[in-house]
């Protein structure tokens, strides 16, 4: 009755090619930013912030970037861990030694400097695809994580490993990063780069560059022959992926627990990501934020259920269950639905359409 | 300059001053290859029959592991406790066929490989669950002492495990080519469609597949858990075994054990003579990047299948 596109005529080539062309997804669309940016800043709590949606968040960006890859030019790839940690301390050595330079721009190279790497290791991929390529990648991860924690250059020859982030302000003296930070400034900068980011991901998608890559992805030969460079495409895939994933891990590093340590970017991370992806499903923007939600909210489900039906469990009990837990759960997701919550989301709204005289 | 000297001249006149501990470092190397070979021959089963990359091997080599050492500390002797976890094994892939496997079929690769990665999680979790996350020790009288051959000194239990290897693949081998469920294996792994034609049943064979897989996972968690003791540390070792795998090509038994072989040989040699001059703690990522080195001149790996495309 209300989800329906009936009368909504499309009278310019602008409007033909509006990012969301129906007029309740561009609604639903401002009213999800106007609930992100006023409502939930002024509800939640400090504990819901800096635990729930700021990893939510950070996660997001990082499901983003993978999705482009894996999701969109089919590079199946379990470095991401590796290059968030290569983002996360490309911020740390920028930062700190440039003390001057704005946090943004700061970012913003860090990703950069990721995406280069991202380009370096994604070489492989022209020669080899498939299962080759995702153990290949895991060279790129066990590499990265071990470069870091190996060479001192890079924490600054901390002794511990372990180092704080930099606090670093916006606007003069609006402080976003480092642990004096206040939990909402933190909240609505990352807010900020994800939604810009993930506006541009949607552009992306849809421009000549996605279309190459989803050609590279349904078959790679094919999309040669009708002239689509396998070099460019693949290797651009890998660049913005990577981009994505390294502002992600700045932001890890810098906004969500600011410690910057390659630990916290292990082969389990990589992996926790590629669930979110394939949970929240295979090239789809919003899939990635769904699955990042699931793969988020699930385990603070599941610790605290037994205590919500009041049953007792010991504490590394609760852990093998949860392990348990999730594995079934992660199976029946992909029974039930192998196309991910984001086929799920469009076929609730195709029913939606027709709702509630479905003849 | 001191660092190329340590690079490339340095490695090489230790290698020719001390021929003999080379050949130590070399033999080290091949016998612990071995042990990777052990965990990538699982993989290979797996993926030959079903082309399913299971990324659960690694969590079936920990659950065998404990399910033994549980039963054994339970007051069972070893050989019967052996039996009882071959039992669990079979029972665990038909469970894994039934469950998993079955509502799945027809779904992309890529979909099967998180399924199994679902599976590992819980394994982990099970296993840990019903015996315990504590480390134990699993002693089945497997002697471990040093011994010396021409001049070489070699660690009993690793020429056990190469000997137990060696075993598995002739067992192998003569059930893949000379008894009929092998030759429908073999059938399988050549083309789905085409054995279904002709009358096998595919989710037996899966079935059998994956308790195969699973006796080889008991195997290996044997050995590794002798080696180490029974953790949560015996899944990593399936990491291990993924540079063996892209290194010997997916679908080759022979592949493992060669890219075991060269893995193990490459890692030691590179850990025990170049180590020093780039910092150490090579070895997380250093097979990786042997393989990788290897997949740009062979994609499919050594011994894998050719890639014939069409469009």
């Amino acid at each position: 009755m209300f989800y329906r596109e009936a009368g909504q005529f499309k009278t310019s080539y602008a409007a033909d090619q509006a990012i969301f062309p129906i007029r309740q997804d561009r609604y639903f669309l401002v009213a999800l930013l106007l609930v992100a940016y006023l409502v939930v800043p002024m509800l939640a709590s400090d504990y819901w912030l800096s635990t729930i949606m700021l990893p939510f968040l950070v996660f997001s960006l990082a499901a983003l970037g993978l999705n482009l890859l894996t999701g969109y030019a089919g590079q199946l790839s379990l470095g991401t861990g590796g290059f968030m940690a290569c983002g996360a301390f490309a911020a740390y050595k920028l930062a700190t030694a440039f003390p001057d330079l704005n946090i943004i721009l700061v970012f913003i190279l860090s990703g950069l400097v990721t995406a280069a790497v991202g380009i370096l290791f994604g070489i492989p991929s022209l020669r080899i695809k498939g299962f080759y390529l995702a153990v290949a990648t895991l060279a790129a991860q066990f590499f990265l994580v071990w470069v870091f924690n190996k060479f001192g250059w890079f924490t600054n020859y901390s002794s511990s490993g372990v180092i704080s982030a930099p606090p670093r302000a916006i606007f003069g003296d609006y402080f976003v990063t480092g642990s004096s930070a206040s939990p909402e400034g933190k909240y609505l900068f990352t807010l900020t780069v994800v939604a810009v980011l993930a506006l541009a991901a949607k552009n992306i998608v849809r421009s000549h560059i996605g279309r190459s890559w989803m050609a590279i992805r349904d078959m790679d030969i094919a999309a040669e022959i009708i002239g689509i460079k396998p070099l460019t495409a693949k290797l651009g895939a890998f660049a913005v992926s990577s981009f994505y994933c390294g502002i992600s891990g700045a932001l890890w590093a810098f906004i969500y627990t600011s410690s910057v340590e390659a630990l916290a970017f292990d082969i389990t991370r990589s992996f926790q990501i590629l669930f979110m992806v394939i949970i929240g499903g295979l090239g789809s923007i919003m899939g990635s934020f769904l699955g990042a939600a699931f793969i988020v909210l699930l385990p603070i489900f599941l610790s605290n259920m037994p205590t919500l039906i009041g049953v007792s469990i010991q504490v590394d009990m609760i852990s093998h269950i949860e392990f348990m837990t999730f594995g079934a759960l992660i199976i029946f997701f992909l029974i039930v639905e192998p196309h991910g919550l984001a086929r799920l989301w469009q076929v609730a709204k195709e029913k939606l359409r027709l709702w509630p005289f479905p003849y | 300059m001191e660092f190329l000297n340590a690079v490339f001249v340095a490695p090489f006149v230790e290698i020719f001053n001390y021929p003999v501990f080379f050949a130590e470092v070399v033999v080290g190397g091949l016998l612990s290859g071995i042990m990777y070979s052990l965990v990538a021959l699982g993989f290979v089963l797996i993926f030959k029959a079903s082309g399913v990359f299971n990324f659960a091997q690694g969590a079936m080599v920990l659950f065998a592991a404990l399910t033994l050492v549980g039963l054994i500390e339970h007051g069972m002797p070893p050989w019967m406790a052996i039996v009882a976890t071959v039992v669990v094994m079979i029972v665990l892939a038909l469970t894994v066929e039934r469950v998993v496997l079955r509502p799945l079929v027809n779904q992309e690769a890529i979909i099967l490989f998180m399924a199994t990665i679902g599976l590992s999680y819980f394994l982990d979790g099970f296993g840990q669950m019903l015996w315990g996350s504590d480390v134990k020790t699993l002693d089945l009288g497997i002697p471990s002492a040093p011994m010396e051959y021409g001049g070489i000194q070699v660690n009993q239990f690793d020429l056990i495990a190469a000997l137990v290897a060696g075993a598995l693949v002739a067992v192998l081998a003569v059930f893949f080519q000379k008894t009929r469920v092998g030759r429908a294996l073999r059938a399988v792994a050549d083309d789905h469609q085409a054995a279904l034609s002709v009358g096998i049943p595919l989710k037996t064979i899966w079935a059998i597949v994956w308790s195969v897989a699973g006796l080889v996972g008991l195997v290996a968690g044997i050995m590794w858990g002798t080696k180490l003791g029974v953790q949560f540390t015996l899944a990593l070792v399936a990491l291990k075994a993924l540079p063996v795998l892209i290194l010997g090509g997916f679908t080759s038994i022979p592949g493992a054990i060669i890219g075991g072989l060269i893995i193990g040989m490459g890692e030691k040699v590179a850990e025990v003579f170049w180590g020093p001059a780039i910092g150490g703690g090579i070895e997380d990522w250093f097979a990786y990047m042997l393989a990788l080195a290897f997949l740009l001149f062979r994609p499919q790996g050594l011994f894998g299948d050719k890639i014939i495309e069409r469009v």
